[in-house]
């Protein structure tokens, strides 16, 4: 079994995936015999056909796409944590990512303006951007 | 006189089709609705089933990456993770409950020793503070191996039965488990890193209060400082960190009221609080009672102490809910601090004397804060 293969098995179920295995047969086919019942002339039976095979092969597509979106959302995300760096005397601060190791009142590297103190870790946090639902309680 | 057609839907073919379907349709719904309903509740906990198998490999692999990384081991750790995951722990019997708060004491010690050896052998050359993150990451890996093996098991049953009321239980708190299992998700890459966590709200209140003052070893795994504040004189309590620690609080607790021969005048408890739905995050809110979770056995200890010498007992919470307080701290917790700060002074001018002595005890897992 291929690489992609097995990582689409893995993010479906093996129920939706034979579902989707069939009804994109189905709507090939049933684009296959749109094309040739036009090729004959009835162009009404046609028409049905490639609808049933467009709504077909849309609706799989669509079901192969949300479960891919699904396997991306299931995947732990690294939250954006920020460290601010503070100097107690003369008050500069300065915020960057997180790094392993840091924690907070951590000492660092002696403050660039004042030289005789060392910097340290105040906070260590995360921002939300969070939209709040509106609610009248 | 009616037609025999025009009792199936009149008179053209389709609607007699239709009606016949029809027909068709209230009659398997008459006698198979339960069991179409039951497949249809299946496939929704099958599908829950899948998310808590991926959520839960996730983080086995999050914790043998993070054992590797850390712990640099000569030997591959994964047959020593896997078997980890598997650990239990009985409760102490119950029958007859005299007694019974020493006895889960000991059982959580004697387990929290041995899963501190078993990271240790899985990672020899890592310090105290990142045994106990690797411990933490470890035990929410843990956590995730349970909530999956127990839906799981309530799953099968269900489908082995066929019983609507197995399946429709496991269906009613999905939604809270699901939570629950986001939540452990999150928490083990705070833990692998060493981040901050919502829980800490307690010990970064006492960390900003403690700052410049000599701190001193207590049992167990915490820390006490002895600071003049407001006129009082301040012990202040918080577990060891900044690895992912929770520490005794209340056997700390208890050490500093008898070294004090119970002159304490009051104990503040500062601690993270589940907050209802609608309630804002970080919010602060004031009470009475011992602030703190996990088994209770800390809050029986504490609760005994005050008793014994009548020592008032006042809590103040920063408000979260489960996924926050284990994943890695929000701004808003962390900006609570400076609030809790206030209305602890606030308690302290309000509750006590000048020159009395006060213990102000930072409750919650201290990972990524230190001292």
């Amino acid at each position: 079994m291929s690489q992609a293969s097995k990582s689409l098995t893995s993010k479906m179920s093996t129920f939706i995936l034979a579902l989707v295995i069939v009804t994109l047969a189905l709507s090939f086919s049933a684009l296959i015999l749109a094309f040739d019942t036009y090729n004959r002339g009835d162009q009404t039976i046609a028409t049905y056909l490639a609808l049933i095979g467009v709504i077909g092969l849309a609706s799989s597509i669509y079901v192969i796409f949300q479960a891919q979106k699904r396997a991306k959302n299931l995947k732990i995300k690294d939250l954006p944590i920020v460290t601010t760096i503070e100097c107690r005397k003369c008050g500069s601060k300065n915020v960057r990512n997180f790094e392993r190791g840091d924690y907070v009142l951590k000492e660092l590297e002696p403050c660039e303006k004042c030289k005789d103190t060392n910097k340290m870790i105040t906070a260590i946090y995360r921002k939300v951007d969070q939209k709040e639902k509106s609610s009248p309680f | 006189m009616p037609s025999v057609s025009a009792m199936w839907g009149g008179g053209d073919n389709v609607s007699q089709i239709i009606s016949l379907l029809f027909y068709g349709v209230f009659i398997i719904f008459l006698f198979y609705g339960q069991k179409i309903q039951m497949y249809i509740i299946i496939r929704e906990i099958e599908g829950s089933l899948h998310k808590l198998k991926f959520i839960r490999d996730e983080g086995r692999k999050i914790a043998i990456k993070t054992i590797k990384e850390i712990g640099k081991p000569e030997v591959d750790p994964t047959d020593r993770v896997n078997r980890f995951l598997e650990y239990f722990t009985i409760a102490p019997q119950s029958m007859d409950p005299a007694g019974i708060v020493p006895k889960l004491d000991h059982i959580l010690d004697v387990r929290d020793d041995r899963l501190k050896d078993e990271v240790k052998l899985m990672a020899p050359t890592v310090d105290e503070a990142q045994t106990n993150n690797l411990e933490n990451t470890l035990e929410a890996a843990m956590a995730l191996n349970f909530i999956y093996k127990v839906v799981r098991h309530f799953y099968l049953q269900g489908k082995k039965t066929l019983s609507l009321y197995i399946i429709m239980q496991l269906q009613m708190i999905l939604p809270i488990i699901m939570k629950q299992a986001k939540a452990y998700q999150s928490a083990l890459k705070a833990f692998s890193y060493g981040q901050p966590i919502g829980d800490g709200a307690g010990p970064l209140v006492v960390t900003k209060l403690i700052h410049g003052y000599k701190t001193q070893k207590i049992p167990k795994d915490c820390v006490v400082a002895k600071l003049p504040l407001e006129g009082r004189t301040a012990f202040v309590i918080k577990a060891e960190g900044p690895g992912g620690n929770v520490g005794k609080p209340g056997e700390a607790v208890r050490k500093v009221i008898d070294d004090n021969k119970g002159k304490i005048a009051s104990v503040i408890m500062i601690d993270a609080g589940l907050k209802l739905e609608g309630e804002k995050v970080g919010e602060v809110a004031e009470g009475i009672g011992a602030a703190i979770g996990g088994p209770g056995i800390d809050q029986y200890k504490i609760e005994e102490s005050v008793v014994k010498y009548h020592i008032p007992l006042h809590a103040v919470i920063v408000k979260e809910d489960l996924g926050d307080a284990v994943s890695p701290m929000r701004k808003e917790i962390n900006d609570a601090v400076e609030t809790v700060i206030d209305r602890v002074k606030n308690l302290i001018l309000e509750r006590t004397k000048k020159g009395d002595k006060i213990i102000i005890v930072g409750v919650g897992n201290t990972i990524g804060i230190g001292q």
